[in-house]
């Protein structure tokens, strides 16, 4: 049946379906629309839920998430899983001196007889602890200052981003050795010289970032809508901005790891607990890379390489979801 | 001085005026120029504007790029701080007042020439429509309506229907045109008196400006919405304007009722432009020359003399107003009812003294 | 023999979601002298096309049919000889001529550059070539020296027409050359082309979303949707009477000032343009089209002819319904 030639087909233009069918010809029931928090949660949910299918087609992510999750488990069942015991050389459990891998002992023994086993099961803890708390300071900080200097400008970000400048070239390894002479060693200092030096990389990316969103068109729409400059960071600036500190961070807690082996490792750490960092530091002191004793130096430092990299691969794997233009063809 | 008549007993208060506005640009010089003392000139780009935007109607703002419109518009929104000169609000200048200012920003609403980008990508076209209600702390309308039932009526209105199976998608799940609705739906949550379009179809589609041009013109026939449109399209203000202002370097050289702009153009540029549009066979159209100067560098006299084809082709001297062309600025002029032109060989052509032009801006 | 014949192309893409069809069997030839106007809004598979005649697809792309450049089969070329091909024989002008120009280097090198890899000249004739040619496209010889960031937008376009002109090619796509300029820039930009076009006897296919630039431009127009041609004709009567509903709307954004018909009443079409991926059944254009019928939605019709010189793939032409030209 022919309509009429000059007559419009349909009532409502928008009646046409969106592009991407799969996605959106789900009806909204109208008990769903019960408040605005709903919606917002579903949309929530649901922007998780693309991002996490997204993740894991890349094997690259996976790997490292798995490695990451890994080394999560040990250090939370770290009692469960070794003998705390064998860590104390006045315990009779522990064995010879350098003995190496047996069945008894998984990763042979250290110049105390110490289990290199339990060691590196509990340096696990340390090393993800002092890595997570720097990283958080260093993210706090970083977020706050880049985001202020990025979306105020002017006499505020040129001042702010000197004090990044200074900041940037502090020498951390300096730092970190008059800090531990004066005010002993621990790891707090540890978790604070991270922190305050690895801040300053975090805060050049947000701020740049967030100049680059506070001048698109929509963040205008918001200031001509009336918009006080609380709603616009906190609506607009933080939400564009959180996904690249985010990624940023993953990658600051991969170098906050190495650093903090570093530095125990040259004999700043806390010499009461024991980390791969501590753990490298006492076998190359005892002479064991020189007398071959392999089973001392593999473990720790294939730790710190392979909890880098898992944590590198999972900040790339984001990176490219975060920012499309990575993602291949 | 005003842009409408003023002995028409008929025409109402203008719901927005704008007097002597002056939006500059500060200069930029290298550092190695800074140092010599060197300043680079300001850039003028609103250099003495008056207008009025009366209910309910279509004012065009046309010009090519660089010629202020795009500013003038932010500036009517907030979004520019101007330099000198004011803009009122139905009647009530809007200084400094915040509450004042407030109540503006809720009834004036701008619509953008990029849908895409006018839109937070993280945020859900229900949170990027409700933003507006938010920020301006409405909850409930004063007929006891409920945000959703507010931001269900404005996708409604601008088109997108069932409103509600829009809610929680994001712009980038929707076409061009469905993203430009939204923008708009964001601006009618409001309820605003007016609407500052700027390019509000350029970057759609072609076939697809016609149903946001035509939702426009509706929401102007059904809301009494007054629209300001900046456009580079003469043919869109040939669609939808009632009046029709085109502006250079800064300056409004002509405005009036749109038939009569559009088919009968006064000002030698805005015969210029008319001249430009494409159409079938037209190949050996005269163009102007080179590209429109700079706002740092605005010519004496009348800003459009360097390349007024009337100047060039003797007409403006045999007329005897060369001099005045080259030396004496000059303001709109009524030259016909209701339509103004700032262009001393048609005001001498019609009989007038050329209109003064705007004061400067105060330092 | 046709400049360029294009026979039954498709170009079908390889993303993350699938293989997408750009370009569904398009058939199309350009004679020397000749300005064919190729139509169309996003998505309806006119880039892709250019991209397609120069294979300068990514990999893993399907392309199909037949490319003839003077008779010779393109898609067969080996890599030598499509690189001699690729400028000298045809060239292009590319859509967002401002960001397609190295701002390190100066223009004169840029265009020189491309004399040279054909081996057309040594450096120094390059670079008299190249003042010759900016003489021909309106900027003085001396500008050769400049940096892009020097030239306003009109002068940089025109820069990229000296490039594509500089190794005389036989064929010359522009691709939306106009775009994004002031239409009084756009105007000299446009006579700049039908005088060069005329001068050297080129033949040319330009490409563009503006129906009234390429009504100007011109001889002969293909209107494009959803990777198929759906009209073809002279240019004028194809305006002025356009045989297919989508032709028809399509003019409509393009109304004449002065045209009563328009005033107050701007025409469109419901929906968006399909996605290359999301094409409807049957004709393409149904879902949007004011005068769809039943049949629409399940015969995808061939061009058909449409009186002399035309072509359109309409249901309503065999059945000698003419297409209302009011809006």
């Amino acid at each position: 049946m022919r309509p009429d030639t000059l007559g419009p087909r349909s009532e409502g233009p928008g009646e046409t379906p969106p592009v991407d069918e799969a996605l959106t010809t789900e009806e909204v029931p109208p008990e769903r629309l019960a408040s605005a928090r709903t919606i917002a949660w579903a949309r929530r949910r649901r922007a998780f839920g693309r991002m996490a299918k997204t993740y894991r087609k890349s094997p690259m992510g996976m790997w490292g998430l798995a490695i990451l999750i890994l080394f999560v488990l040990v250090a939370i069942f770290a009692p469960v899983i070794s003998n705390k015991e064998t860590m104390d050389p006045t315990c009779e459990c522990t064995g010879a001196p350098l003995e190496p891998p047996s069945r008894e002992f998984w990763f042979g023994t250290d110049n105390l007889g110490r289990s290199v086993y339990t060691q590196t099961v509990w340096g696990a803890r340390i090393s993800l602890t002092v890595g997570l708390a720097a990283t958080l300071i260093s993210m706090v900080i970083g977020a706050l200052i880049g985001i202020a200097a990025g979306y105020y400008g002017g006499w505020l970000e040129t001042g702010l981003m000197r004090l990044t400048d200074w900041f940037l070239v502090l020498p951390w390894l300096a730092l970190a050795i008059v800090l531990a002479s004066v005010l002993g060693r621990s790891l707090a200092i540890i978790i604070l010289v991270i922190g305050i030096t690895s801040w300053p990389s975090t805060a050049r990316i947000v701020r740049a970032q967030a100049l680059s969103v506070k001048t698109r068109p929509y963040v205008e729409r918001s200031r001509g809508l009336g918009a006080s400059n609380w709603h616009l960071i906190s609506r607009h600036i933080l939400p564009n901005v959180g996904p690249l500190i985010f990624a940023n961070t993953i990658l600051t807690v991969a170098i906050a790891i190495l650093s903090e082996s570093t530095l125990a490792f040259l004999g700043l750490g806390d010499p009461l607990s024991v980390s791969w960092g501590t753990m490298l530091d006492f076998a190359f002191s005892a002479g064991a890379a020189s007398t071959g004793k392999w089973w001392w130096l593999l473990p720790p430092g294939l730790a710190i390489v392979l909890i880098v990299l898992a944590f590198t691969m999972c900040g790339f794997a984001l990176d490219e979801i975060l920012n499309p233009r990575l993602r291949e063809r | 001085m005003p842009t409408v008549s003023p002995s028409r007993p008929d025409v109402p208060e203008p719901v927005l005026a704008v007097r002597d506005l002056h939006v500059r640009f500060a200069g930029r010089v290298g550092l190695w120029q800074g140092l010599r003392g060197v300043k680079a000139p300001d850039a003028r780009a609103v250099d003495g504007v008056n207008l009025e935007l009366y209910p309910g109607e279509v004012l065009a703002l046309a010009g090519e790029s660089g010629c202020g419109k795009t500013t003038l518009a932010r500036t009517i929104m907030g979004l520019e701080r101007p330099r000198s000169g004011d803009i009122s609000f139905e009647g009530k200048p809007l200084g400094r007042s915040t509450r004042v200012l407030r109540e503006y920003r809720r009834r004036v609403q701008m619509v953008f020439q990029d849908p895409t980008a006018a839109l937070n990508p993280r945020q859900t076209i229900y949170e990027s429509i409700a933003e507006g209600l938010r920020v301006h702390g409405i909850t409930r309308s004063s007929a006891g309506e409920s945000e959703e039932q507010l931001v269900a009526r404005a996708l409604s209105r601008a088109g997108m229907r069932p409103p509600e199976r829009f809610f929680l998608n994001y712009p980038h799940e929707l076409s061009g045109g469905q993203r430009q609705r939204v923008v708009i739906a964001g601006a009618l949550v409001l309820d605003p008196e007016i609407i500052v379009a700027d390019e509000p179809v350029s970057s759609l589609d072609a076939s697809v400006r016609g149903e946001i041009l035509k939702l426009l013109l509706g929401l102007r026939n059904d809301l009494n919405i007054a629209m300001l449109v900046v456009t580079h399209d003469l043919g869109l203000a040939w669609t939808i304007a009632d009046r029709v202002a085109v502006m250079y370097l800064g300056r409004i050289v002509e405005i009036g009722p749109a038939e009569s702009v559009l088919t009968n153009p006064i000002h030698p540029y805005t015969k210029a432009l008319l001249e430009v549009v494409p159409e079938a066979g037209g190949i050996d159209r005269p163009f102007l020359a080179g590209e429109p100067p700079d706002p740092t560098s605005i010519p004496p006299g009348c800003r459009f003399n360097p390349r007024c084809p009337a100047v060039a082709s003797g007409a403006a001297a045999g007329a005897g107003v060369l001099a005045a062309c080259q030396e004496q600025d000059l303001g709109l002029q009524e030259l016909r009812p209701d339509h103004f032109a700032a262009c001393h060989l048609m005001s001498h052509e019609a009989g007038f003294a050329s209109a003064p032009p705007p004061p400067p801006a105060k330092a | 023999m046709s400049v360029l014949s294009v026979r039954d192309l498709t170009v079908t893409y390889h993303t993350q979601a699938g293989p997408v069809p750009a370009v569904r069997g398009v058939d199309l030839h350009v004679e020397k002298g000749e300005v064919l106007g190729l139509a169309g809004e996003s998505g309806c598979g006119k880039s892709t096309i250019v991209n397609g005649v120069l294979r300068l697809v990514p990999p893993k792309t399907k392309v199909t049919g037949t490319v003839e450049l003077n008779g010779e089969d393109v898609m067969a070329m080996k890599p030598g000889r499509l690189r001699a091909v690729r400028w000298s024989g045809m060239s292009v002008v590319f859509q967002g001529a401002m960001h397609a120009l190295n701002p390190v280097q100066r223009i004169g090198d840029q265009i020189a550059e491309a004399v040279v890899i054909h081996g057309e000249a040594d450096e120094k004739g390059a670079t008299v070539r190249a003042g010759a040619l900016l003489e021909q496209v309106g900027l003085p010889p001396r500008r050769l020296r400049d940096y892009p960031h020097e030239l306003s937008g009109g002068q940089k376009q025109r820069v990229m027409i000296a490039m594509a002109l500089a190794c005389q090619p036989d064929l010359v796509i522009a691709d939306e050359p106009t775009t994004a300029l002031d239409v009084m820039v756009q105007a000299q930009v446009l006579q700049l082309l039908k005088e060069l076009q005329r001068e050297l006897g080129l033949a040319m296919l330009f490409i563009t979303h503006d129906l009234s630039v390429l009504v100007e431009v011109c001889d002969r127009l293909a209107i494009m949707y959803a990777g198929k041609i759906v009209e073809e004709g002279p240019s004028v009567p194809v305006f002025r009477d356009p045989k297919h509903p989508y032709t028809r709307a399509l003019s409509g954004a393009f109304p004449q000032i002065g045209d009563r018909r328009f005033r107050m009443a701007p025409s469109g079409l419901p929906g968006d343009p399909p996605f290359p991926g999301n094409v409807p059944t049957g004709c393409s254009f149904h879902p949007r089209c004011p005068l769809a019928f039943d049949e629409c939605p399940t015969i995808d019709p061939d061009l058909y002819d449409a009186g002399p010189g035309r072509t359109a793939a309409c249901l309503l032409v065999p059945r000698g319904e003419r297409v209302p030209v009011a809006p």
